[in-house]
């Protein structure tokens, strides 16, 4: 059977990806849609790097030596993602090492959530548990991605969050089953990351402004993400008797969530490099790549 | 590192591609990719990212340069009949079937 032709002009090639084709590194690529691309992994993979900072504050300080494997396991496999997506990046054009030096120089994004502080080991239950949860539900959304070499590191992404999530829960259903100060070390936690939480996904765009969904480099709008995630987990949250800091929360007859509006100029200001904790996990990431430098040289050396 | 001797950056490094065996039987499947100097690092590497959950129980890893790409398939003999897509007997077995007088097999 004659391959497929990928379309050498950038409309047949746009109509060709919403149809549900997919493409390869080596195939002809329109310059926006490796741009966007590039762009998009390329956050993903910073968001892999800094999101383990928050969970690595408490590696020491986690209650029980089980605790801390599995905490360190979980960070282990983190910068792991990193590691496969950028190489994914690598592959698309843009060099790791201008990567990272974009990250430290605060000259890329990541994630909302990560620019926030763990308070307590209430917070990394509820990051382990929801801010996974959140993410799992954007990274499922990637596993038809048009850009096949992303779709494939993608379901082994999510095969290991799924421990992530067990993880997290297993942390807080110990807490909310403990003394009635461990349990509202919880509910304080989830009072603070359910703004964050609710900006996760980005401001509600339609599908069809999104570039990102017109590329069909994720396969669903922000909107539909998280209703997803209200849909799956907040009956989790109430089922434990924890509460929601949102009293306009509700499941409609139709099976919408309706909600607060969540605060969009606090997602722009904190993913512009404003966030409460992003200067120091940056210059935490900045002094590990100075200090890791003999490595590089090592390895070049071989 | 040497002057003018090997890569002098990571971003030079030469690309192994991964793949895996999940099972015993099962066929190796293209995994991913590595960036590595040579054979052990690229091991080392490929051991971590894909084997470190007992996720596979074979790697193969090959350096992209090794790779011989074969992606084009020309048809200009139009060689339909070697494949099922070259038949179509649906209108010729209705006719059979009136002829016959019957309504199908059996």
């Amino acid at each position: 059977m004659a391959a497929v032709e990928i379309p050498r002009d950038e409309q047949a090639f746009l109509e060709y990806v919403q149809a549900g084709g997919q493409v390869e590194t080596t195939d002809w690529l329109p310059d926006d849609y490796r741009a966007k691309l590039i762009k998009f992994i390329e956050m993903h993979g910073n968001s892999e790097l800094m999101g383990v900072l928050p969970e690595r504050e408490w590696i020491l300080r986690a209650p029980t030596l089980q605790r801390k494997l599995a905490l360190t396991a979980k960070v282990q496999d983190e910068v792991g993602h990193a590691q496969l997506i950028y190489r994914v990046v690598e592959d698309l054009g843009k060099p790791r090492e201008q990567c990272l030096a974009d990250l430290v120089d605060g000259k890329a994004k990541f994630h909302n959530v990560f620019h926030y502080p763990t308070k307590t080991w209430g917070d990394v239950g509820v990051i382990a548990w929801l801010v996974d949860a959140a993410a799992i539900i954007s990274q499922k959304a990637l596993l038809k991605c048009s850009y096949a070499p992303y779709a494939r590191i993608m379901k082994k992404i999510c095969w290991e969050e799924s421990f992530h999530i067990l993880h997290g829960r297993d942390v807080i259903l110990a807490m909310v089953t403990g003394t009635p100060e461990q349990f509202e070390l919880v509910q304080e936690a989830v009072n603070r990351w359910w703004g964050p939480l609710m900006q996760f996904h980005g401001n509600p765009i339609p599908p069809d402004e999104d570039p990102m969904y017109l590329w069909r480099i994720k396969s669903q709008g922000n909107g539909e993400a998280r209703q997803q995630f209200l849909d799956g987990y907040v009956p989790q949250i109430w089922e434990l008797g924890l509460t929601v800091p949102d009293p306009k929360l509700r499941k409609r007859d139709d099976g919408e969530w309706e909600f607060s509006e969540p605060d969009w100029d606090e997602l722009k200001h904190v993913v512009t490099g404003h966030g409460p904790k992003t200067e120091e996990r940056l210059a935490l990431r900045r002094r590990f790549l100075e200090q890791e430098q003999w490595v590089r040289d090592a390895v070049l050396a071989a | 590192m040497g002057a003018g001797r090997g890569p002098r950056s990571v971003n030079e490094l030469p690309v192994w591609e991964v793949f895996r065996k999940e099972k015993r039987g099962s066929a190796f499947e293209h995994a991913g990719s590595v960036v590595a100097p040579d054979a052990d690092f690229a091991e080392a590497w490929a051991r971590e990212q894909y084997g470190r959950r007992g996720e596979s129980v074979a790697l193969w890893l090959v350096p992209r340069d090794a790779i011989r790409d074969v992606e084009d398939w020309a048809d200009e003999f139009g060689l339909k009949y070697r494949r099922v897509d070259g038949y179509s007997i649906k209108a010729r077995l209705k006719e059979a079937r009136e002829r016959a007088g019957t309504a199908g097999p059996g």
